[in-house]
């Protein structure tokens, strides 16, 4: 253990007096304990405040057709998707894609949330072996598919779902609230700064 | 009046500075329009939309003050988590040890770049001239630091580094800089601005063999950090090279996600207004087997640099900090000398607290002095520091130390002197009310004229 | 509602009012013994403290508070025509002498019984009317001491509202410092103007006649920059429009 370890914990050990933490269960906002179809109406709400696009289909299988609009409305020829079972199984004929990691000359990025915050219309997203977390922020639009199911209240009850299996996090988890953006010129706030320009929501009501 | 960097503070300067910045109209302007209908509109909207926001403030004080009680015990927890997540750590005592930990990891792996999240510890230890030194190049990737990066100047707020920089300054160095873009081009829009950053960071991003970040909060019960932005630079700096070094101070500890939460429902909604910023990312150790992207080798590195001196002391409060700037952007003097007039890394109130105890009060002791007490900033602060109070604390200590001097301490002690001595003093000042009415234009500090005599005496004499 | 027993104050004139305008102190008088209190001026009071106190000179500081604490001990209540020194005695005495256990509980007791002027009329004794007439246009000033340390914001507003003829119109910003801040405007005389300016310019933008205000030092700073910007609004102390003392061109109104 190096020297200045033992030494910085040791000036804090003499400074801290050191006291047990009385029980201090989560505060969490009203908005943030929607239930139900008022839930989902509320990460609608907030995630269109946050600037992001939000579109309601109803089944998986709808997916295809309406990244193959934004491919068509972004003019990318080809599609970037991350290895997600649930896109996967889906019927990409007519459509280039391709499955792996961000690369910078995506232009369309597609992925699967791993869940989403009503309170704030935030997508949650964990790294792993079906979710490069590079994916989010190279391409130029990224569209999420996020299942109305997935979406919880608070940010809380991710972390829960988080730590079910596993006590450890994965490496990144991304709260995404909308497409990038930077108010650093003149305080003027623009889109796409070094992420997405455009963030694309696909909801399902589908439990898949 | 020269810029300051981390090891050549001007906080001597600022009346000078404060000078320079009330004579720019441009820089006036650009604080006028920013502020008041800029981020304090902002942050109302943000709390309007949050009943629960006084109560939230309640709770990030108290989670903030238990923290500090024993932040031994959660930087304790917090590094076991992170080494079980195959990451490493590292800690500092002072500026010049977190640099050589930094260096010396990037030299391990022979960087030649560095991609750098926008971060003030870096800006307290001297972070980019140290590489720079030791012939690795630091690329600073959010707008603002990058910007100011090319120009060569230190940032002016701590959310907003590029807050007195305007449009047309950024354009003109843009076409000094950009080599490889088209002669000639139309830089008038600020849209054309942030794509052409956005093109020429790009390659930067991929190419980095380290990427640098800071960390908003750290999270004990899991190992966690994280950092917010609305760019996606630090996500970039810290997901594509195959090494991440974060650095943080040691306050900023947590000890669960939940606490994390309460923090992160309040800094962003204070600082912009906004509900969330558009990237809060937590990242955890190094990247897993079976992750596709994602730093091979994470380094966590935890700077004491003299905070563990203000524990339990008379500043303890401002450990509790979460640098979200609500308190500059309320500030009545920042509002009108913006923050390089500061002379060192932090500006304004908290600026003004923290200076003295990294710099010393010899030198800084005119920053918590260039304050009218307003009390505007603990106002607003989401932690409900005791900012006036603290700024008072250290003009106690620059009192002790001779500050002020000269004529101004000369007549203070003068002021006291009669004040101890009520016989005296009324006897005094009758007269002297009745110079300073004649005295006119030569009034001295621009003194008004008095109304004539002085209340105890017309009261003595039996007026009503 | 006024009390049945009459409450004995004593009355801080401040050194501002004592030195620089008297007739506020005056105003204050009349304003407390119409409102039927038996008001005693103790001739030792001199200065609350402040200057020493925020310039760090915190051992003058002890020494003056600890003599206002004597000289105004005894009254039932004391009150002050000034947001800055009610809230030094109320808020910040306490705290300069928690040191000396014996003067700490004197501090204390001293700051509960001590009331900024407005303050005292409205919460303390219910009193909103004075019967008084001012026929102009006015605008309101908060002190930052009244607002953030005292919590006053409703009570000027109360009273004003009772003047006959008056009609308030509000700055577009009643939150941001007028500049003043005691001893900043001499230290940091350039950065106090700009914050002034500004304020002064609020001021001239709601169109009134008037500014008035309860703290002297932020009108007697606003006043000069008006008069610097050639603006045609006189200033006055809340008090003297409340006492119908409110006439001529007040607040450096007159320039010998």
């Amino acid at each position: 253990m190096s020297t200045a370890r033992t030494e910085i914990l040791a000036r804090l050990k003499a400074a801290s007096p050191s006291s047990a933490r009385p029980p201090t269960p989560a505060l969490i906002p009203k908005r943030g304990q929607a239930k139900g179809p008022a839930r989902t109406a509320m990460f609608v709400d907030e995630a269109v405040y946050g600037l992001a696009e939000v579109v309601r289909l109803k089944q998986w299988s709808d997916v295809v057709s309406h990244v193959a609009q934004v491919m068509a409305d972004t003019g990318a020829d080809k599609l970037k998707a991350a290895p997600h079972p649930k896109l996967q199984n889906l019927d990409w004929s007519g459509i280039k894609i391709a499955y792996g990691r961000g690369q910078d000359d995506d232009l369309v990025g597609l992925s699967v949330a791993y869940g989403a915050v009503a309170e704030t219309g935030t997508l949650v997203m964990r790294s792993g072996a079906d979710a490069p977390a590079t994916l989010n922020f190279l391409p130029d639009v990224h569209v999420v598919v996020l299942q109305v199911s997935d979406i919880d209240a608070n940010y809380e009850a991710v972390w829960g779902r988080l730590l079910k299996d596993s006590d450890q996090l994965p490496r990144t988890v991304n709260w995404i609230t909308g497409p990038s953006r930077t108010a650093d010129i003149e305080q003027t706030m623009l889109l796409g700064a070094h992420g997405p320009r455009k963030l694309v929501i696909v909801l399902i009501d589908e439990k898949a | 009046m020269s810029f300051f960097s981390q090891d050549n503070p001007q906080c001597h300067d600022f009346l000078n500075g404060a000078k320079k910045a009330l004579d720019d109209d441009r820089l006036q302007a650009q604080l006028a329009r920013s502020l008041k209908d800029g981020f304090q509109k902002k942050r109302l909207k943000g709390m309007s939309r949050l009943p629960e926001y006084e109560d939230l403030r309640d709770r990030a004080k108290a989670i903030k003050a238990h923290t500090l009680e024993n932040l031994d015990t959660y930087l304790e927890q917090f590094e076991a988590q992170v080494l079980a997540a195959g990451g490493q750590v590292h800690w500092a005592r002072d500026d010049a040890e977190a640099c050589k930990i930094i260096i010396d990891i990037c030299q391990s792996v022979n960087a030649k770049t560095v991609t750098k999240g926008k971060s003030m510890i870096a800006e307290e230890i001297g972070l980019n001239a140290q590489l720079v030194a030791n012939g690795i190049e630091p690329v600073e990737t959010d707008l603002g630091e990058y910007i100011i990066q090319l120009r060569k100047e230190p940032p002016s707020h701590i959310i907003a580094p590029a807050f007195h920089i305007s449009k047309e300054q950024v354009a003109d160095t843009f076409h000094e800089h950009h080599l490889k873009q088209v002669q000639g081009r139309d830089l008038t829009e600020p849209t054309t601005l942030v794509h052409e950053a956005r093109e020429e960071l790009r390659q930067k991003f991929i190419n980095a063999d380290v990427g640098i970040t800071g960390a908003n909060v750290l999270v004990a019960e899991t190992g966690t950090g994280l950092i917010v932005t609305n760019e996606g630079n630090g996500d970039l700096t810290q997901s594509l090279p195959p090494v991440h070094i974060a650095v943080s101070s040691i306050e900023k500890v947590v000890p669960t996600l939940d606490d994390a939460d309460t923090i992160l429902r309040l800094l962003a909604r204070t600082a912009t207004g906004q509900e969330m910023s558009v990237y809060t990312t937590f990242f955890t150790g190094a990247k897993r087997d079976t992750d596709l992207d994602g730093p091979s080798q994470f380094h966590m590195v935890l700077l004491d640099n003299r905070r563990s001196e203000l524990l339990g002391g008379p500043l303890h409060d401002v450990l509790s900090c979460m640098r979200c700037g609500a308190c500059i952007n309320h500030c009545p003097i920042y509002a009108k000398v913006s923050g390089h007039a500061y002379g060192w890394v932090y500006p304004g109130p908290i600026g003004s607290i923290l200076t003295p105890h990294f710099v010393g009060v010899d030198e800084a002791h005119l920053l918590p002095n260039a304050c009218t007490m307003c009390g505007r900033c603990e106002e607003v602060c989401p932690v409900r520091i005791p900012l006036p109070k603290l700024l008072r604390t250290w003009r106690g200590r620059a009192f002790e130390a001779g500050h002020p001097g000269g004529v101004q301490r000369l007549g203070l002690k003068f002021w006291a002197w009669f004040a101890k001595r009520p016989a005296l003093y009324h006897t005094v000042v009758r007269p002297a009310v009745g110079v300073l009415r004649c005295m006119g234009k030569a009034r001295p500090f621009d003194l008004p004229a008095p109304q004539g005599g002085t209340f105890m005496d017309r009261y003595k004499k039996g007026e009503r | 509602m006024t009390q049945t027993l009459k409450p004995k104050i004593g009355l801080f004139i401040t050194c501002m009012v004592d030195l620089m305008r008297p007739s506020v102190g005056f105003a204050a008088l009349r304003l407390l013994e119409r409102a039927g209190a038996e008001v005693v001026v103790p001739d030792t009071q001199t200065c609350c403290g402040q200057p020493a106190y925020n310039s760090g000179d915190f051992a003058d500081a002890r020494h003056i508070a600890k003599d206002v604490i004597a000289a105004f001990e005894g009254f039932d209540h004391v009150v002050a025509p000034s947001g800055s020194c009610a809230g030094m005695i109320s808020k910040h005495y306490p705290d300069l002498l928690k040191d000396e256990p014996d003067w700490a509980r004197r501090a204390e007791h001293l700051a509960a019984r001590t009331y900024e002027l407005t303050q005292y009329l409205v919460d303390h004794l219910d009193l909103k009317e004075f019967l008084a007439t001012f026929d102009h246009s006015v605008t309101y000033h908060d002190s930052c001491s009244s607002r953030r340390e005292l919590k006053i914001v409703d009570q000027p507003r109360t009273l004003l509202a009772a003047v006959d003829g008056l009609e308030l119109i509000e700055l577009a910003d009643t939150e941001t410092c007028c500049g003043f801040g005691g001893l900043f405007s001499v230290k940091f005389p350039d950065v106090s103007n700009a914050i002034t300016k500004s304020k002064t310019q609020l001021v001239e933008d709601t169109g009134a006649e008037v500014l008035v205000g309860a703290d002297l030092g932020c009108l007697v700073k606003q006043a000069g920059q008006l008069n610097r910007s050639g603006a045609k609004v006189r200033v006055f102390h809340i008090a003297e429009i409340l006492a119908g003392l409110a006439e001529g061109p007040g607040i450096e109104g007159d320039k010998p």
